[in-house]
């Protein structure tokens, strides 16, 4: 068993140096921005390549953890730029002196320890407790998308401790450092980059340790899973908290980096586009989803800077062919046409089209 | 007083009822006999609304003098569009995903986008309506300060209708037998002489047909925009698995129970708490019975 | 009675008001090999089923080493000692032998155990002595999804070896075998019936002489007759049961 193949080591070596050195070099602020929020998107997929293309769980309600990270930092950096005022929406919508809960949020290191805490939690809670009860596949996948819509409604709902449809936005600093200048955006796209790979190593990790086969052979056969002596619904609630944790980072990273973050991102939608990255990229590959979040990212944003109305023909298009075609996506592709130019007849896990249950 | 309250209380979560038992018995029968999963459904309802715009301004324009009747024509329109439609999606590329739900999910939930944008280029973003028919204008006024409005009392009639031609169409014609069998047991029926990609094809197109009805119905009480689908797709969802998938009457019951639920939530709380009270409840009582309120205990 | 390792005692369980397996009583002994006979539907597959957690029991008690299964879910009897082999083959496809074999070694099996779970000397040996013993030492890094029938099932037989368990329960393990793939699992069985239980389904008889120290054999969900091969053979009730006179 090798550590990394060598499609996979051309993978994260490219992704390297991409991300390292020939964005930083070549684009401009606002096209080095626009990467940074691709990245928020990654940062999601790595966690979805566990949870779905290998333990087999499919939430269409990422957007939930997406969603929760990014407020959570964003009251943060709410409170921060709001100084000893009430935040400007709670003053719109009267709101008169500032909830109980958000008063924690005074201080960054609370913050970033809910960031990582409390979306983890409740989705182990949630998760592990509708696993236990032998609900998975599809009925978990219009679970977490009913999830997702609630809390939507919730958010808009609640306009004056949530800022409503347009969500939280106007930031300012993190602990007196201003965050809106190009300068310190560069510096924050070098964190999220780190941040990103940190990610993506502890992702590669799960997959290639026991874990990973067992998550594997839950996906496949569960119930024998169940014969050789493992609690499965705890490590298909591993596997989604691990999705979780890292949706959340990527929600934080969002708040930080686009300076908003508004119910659309935690919603149905935003949820199944995150799905989509992975598919892109291919459900079995780390790097893949990563290069998958670039690709759509890009492809959104030319599309809607020059056909906007030709967006969701693509969009859906891409879902519809991806899907069908290419279920182990852009990776699954790039390995088969390697494995037949060695004249092998598979390759390693990501070969396997037909038959993977999700 | 708020005994008439609660009766026409009653009657709005009657036409919620309406189209949320249509959507749901569509997509019961393409998840409960194939597993298929459509995401789609609601944009297959939209174009039975469409279908039914469409219709209307025709009659208009052409023959006006039918504009009395125009609406039998619209519905059975929307169901033979849809259906037709719905055929063409399942030998497109819904046959090559039955052994992958999840997957399914996710191709008909690009389908859905397609045919949003679709509808938006086409009709515009703006809501479309369709004229109300003169003899269903109205009400019927049962008592005082009770009034029932014609038009959902059509809905009403035709929902219970259109569901009882499905139950026979199901369960007590031949070809509803043949569904049956290729659903339980695929490769038996394909050596008994009976053509499964046939079936498979029809199975899914009455599905779809079914949500076209409901965008027909759906014309009757509100205006139709591109994302009028997106509005019920996840309610009819909540419908048929509350209901338990493999049973029609389980669909009816919940769906009533939904949409009653929501309208008296609705009334007594905001819009939007109604909404997730609804949804936390169905996923509590999904928690404890997580094969939908009319499930059997079946053999593994 | 000292060394009983299971007992069971009026089991009962029924599907929509039919009972696949009613008011049945069985005791298997240390160390012993026992063949479950009788006709389709007598509730074979059901009593193994319910022993090792996959159904629920309606009433009844199944008793392993003083514990009640019965209170226990799958993972749970597994661990206790209880090893299953399913009758259609059930090994991980998208794995290869080896993996499917680690997986089955019977320590890190919590989340955290598992991710930090490094392959020791002592594990490797143990994987490689049980794919001696099932015939496949040469296929270690084949997928199992590519293995013959056959293969397959001495791969799940694989596994539970990797488990030791106390008693193993084994659903037609020669089904859909050739007549010499046969002939090596009986030898496989004798082999690894030392210092073990097993409860084993079987319908070609020629088999179960070969390999049986008592037969049990089920009727309608009971115990129809119980004794050696031969004593069954001769009892009335079973020869009605079997030719229908």
């Amino acid at each position: 068993m090798r550590w990394l193949s060598k499609g996979e080591l051309f993978g994260y070596l490219s992704l390297a140096a991409l991300l390292f050195l020939v964005f930083p070099l070549t684009l401009d602020p606002f096209r080095l921005n626009l990467i940074s929020k691709y990245l928020c998107f990654a940062l999601v997929g790595v966690g979805i390549v566990l949870a779905w293309g290998y333990g087999g769980i499919l939430s269409l309600g990422q957007g939930i953890f997406f969603g929760t990270g990014g407020y959570l930092m964003a009251m943060f950096l709410k409170l921060e730029a709001s100084g000893k005022e009430l935040p400007d929406f709670m003053v719109w919508s009267s709101t008169e002196t500032l909830p109980w809960w958000w008063e924690p949020f005074h201080n960054f290191f609370f913050t970033i320890l809910s960031i990582l805490v409390i979306p983890a939690l409740f989705a182990f809670v949630l998760s592990y407790l509708v696993f236990k009860k032998r609900v998975g596949g599809v009925y978990f996948a219009i679970v977490t998308l009913a999830l997702a819509l609630t809390l939507t409604v919730l958010l808009v709902g609640q306009q004056g401790y949530t800022g409503g449809a347009n969500g939280i936005t106007d930031f300012r600093s993190v602990m007196g450092w201003d965050i809106t200048s190009d300068e310190s955006k560069r510096v924050l796209y070098f964190i999220h980059v780190v941040l990103l790979f940190a990610v993506m190593g502890i992702g590669a990790y799960i997959i290639k340790s026991r874990l990973g086969k067992i998550l594997i052979a839950i996906r496949d056969r569960e119930d024998r899973v169940r014969f050789s002596g493992y609690d499965t619904a705890m490590f298909k609630a591993f596997a989604f908290t691990v999705g979780a944790l890292f949706a959340a980072l990527g929600g934080a990273m969002y708040s930080l980096q686009v300076g908003l973050i508004t119910p659309t991102l935690v919603g149905a939608v935003a949820s199944i586009e995150m799905i989509i990255y992975v598919a892109v990229g291919g459900r079995l590959s780390i790097v893949g989803a990563v290069y998958g979040a670039l690709l759509v990212g890009f492809a959104k944003s030319m599309f809607s800077e020059n056909f906007p109305t030709l967006w969701l023909f693509f969009f859906g298009g891409l879902f519809i062919f991806v899907v069908v075609f290419m279920p182990n996506g852009l990776a699954g592709v790039l390995d088969r046409f390697s494995a037949r130019k060695k004249g092998q007849r598979e390759s390693g896990l990501n070969a396997v089209p037909e038959r993977t249950k999700a | 007083m708020s005994f008439d309250i609660a009766v026409m209380q009653i009657f709005n979560g009657i036409s919620l009822f309406t189209i949320l038992v249509l959507m749901a018995l569509g997509l019961a029968i393409v998840f409960g006999l194939m597993g298929v999963i459509n995401m789609a459904h609601g944009e297959l309802m939209a174009l039975g609304a469409y279908v039914t715009y469409m219709v209307a301004h025709v009659f208009e324009r052409h023959l006006p003098s039918l504009m009395g009747v125009y609406l039998f024509f619209a519905i059975i329109m929307a169901f033979l569009v849809t259906f037709a439609f719905g055929w063409i999606l399942e030998r497109g590329f819904i046959r090559f995903l039955y052994k992958r739900p999840l997957d399914t999910m996710l191709a008909t939930w690009g389908l859905s986008l397609v045919l949003q944008q679709a509808y938006r280029s086409i009709f515009g973003a703006q809501e479309v309506s369709v004229p109300m028919t003169k003899w269903l204008t109205g009400a019927w006024d049962m008592t005082e300060g009770i009034q029932i409005p014609l038009n959902r009392l059509f809905i009403v009639g035709l929902t219970i209708l259109v569901s009882l031609g499905v139950y026979y169409l199901l369960f007590k014609t031949r070809w509803g037998l043949r569904i049956r069998a290729v659903t339980q047991n695929r490769a038996m029926s394909g050596a008994a002489g009976i053509n499964t990609n046939r079936v498979d094809a029809m199975t899914f197109a009455l599905g779809s047909g079914l949500a076209g009805i409901a965008g027909a119905v759906f014309t009757m009480i509100g205006s139709t925009n591109p994302l009028t689908g997106q509005l019920y797709i996840v309610d009819s969802f909540i419908v048929v698995v509350f209901g338990g998938v493999a049973s029609l009457l389980g669909t009816f019951v919940s769906g009533f129970a939904i949409a009653q639920a929501q309208t008296t939530l609705e009334f007594l709380l905001s819009g939007s708490m109604a909404k997730v009270a609804i949804l936390l409840m169905v996923i509590v009582v999904l928690y404890f019975r997580p094969n939908g309120l009319f499930a059997a205990r079946v053999r593994q | 009675m000292a060394d009983t390792i299971l007992a069971v005692t009026g089991l009962t369980v029924s599907f929509d008001g039919f009972k696949a397996v009613d008011d049945l009583n069985l005791s298997i002994d240390k160390d012993e090999l026992r063949v479950v006979i009788g006709p389709n539907g007598a509730g074979k597959t059901t009593l193994l089923d319910m022993i090792c957690g996959k159904t629920k029991p309606s009433a009844g008690r199944i008793e392993f080493k003083n514990a009640d299964l019965t209170k226990l879910s799958e993972y749970e009897i597994t661990r206790a000692g209880v090893g299953r082999k399913f009758q259609t083959p059930s090994v991980y496809d998208d794995l290869t032998v080896l993996e499917n074999l680690e997986i089955s070694y019977p320590k890190h099996r919590g989340v955290f155990g598992s991710l930090f779970f490094r392959r020791t000397r002592e594990i490797g040996d143990k994987i490689r002595a049980v794919a001696q013993d099932i015939y496949l030492q040469d296929e270690l890094e084949t997928k199992a999804g590519i293995l013959s029938h056959g293969q397959k099932q001495w791969l799940e037989i694989g596994m539970l070896l990797m488990q030791d368990p106390e008693l193993m329960l084994l659903d037609e393990p020669v089904a859909g075998m050739s007549a010499r793939e046969r002939d090596l699992t009986a030898d496989l069985l004798a082999r690894i019936s030392k210092g073990r239980s097993i409860v084993l389904i079987e319908h070609d008889m020629e088999f179960v002489r070969k390999i049986a120290h008592r037969v049990t054999v089920l009727h309608q969900g009971k115990v129809l007759s119980e004794g050696s091969m031969d004593q069954v053979q001769k009892d009335a009730r079973v020869i009605e049961v079997y030719l229908g006179m």
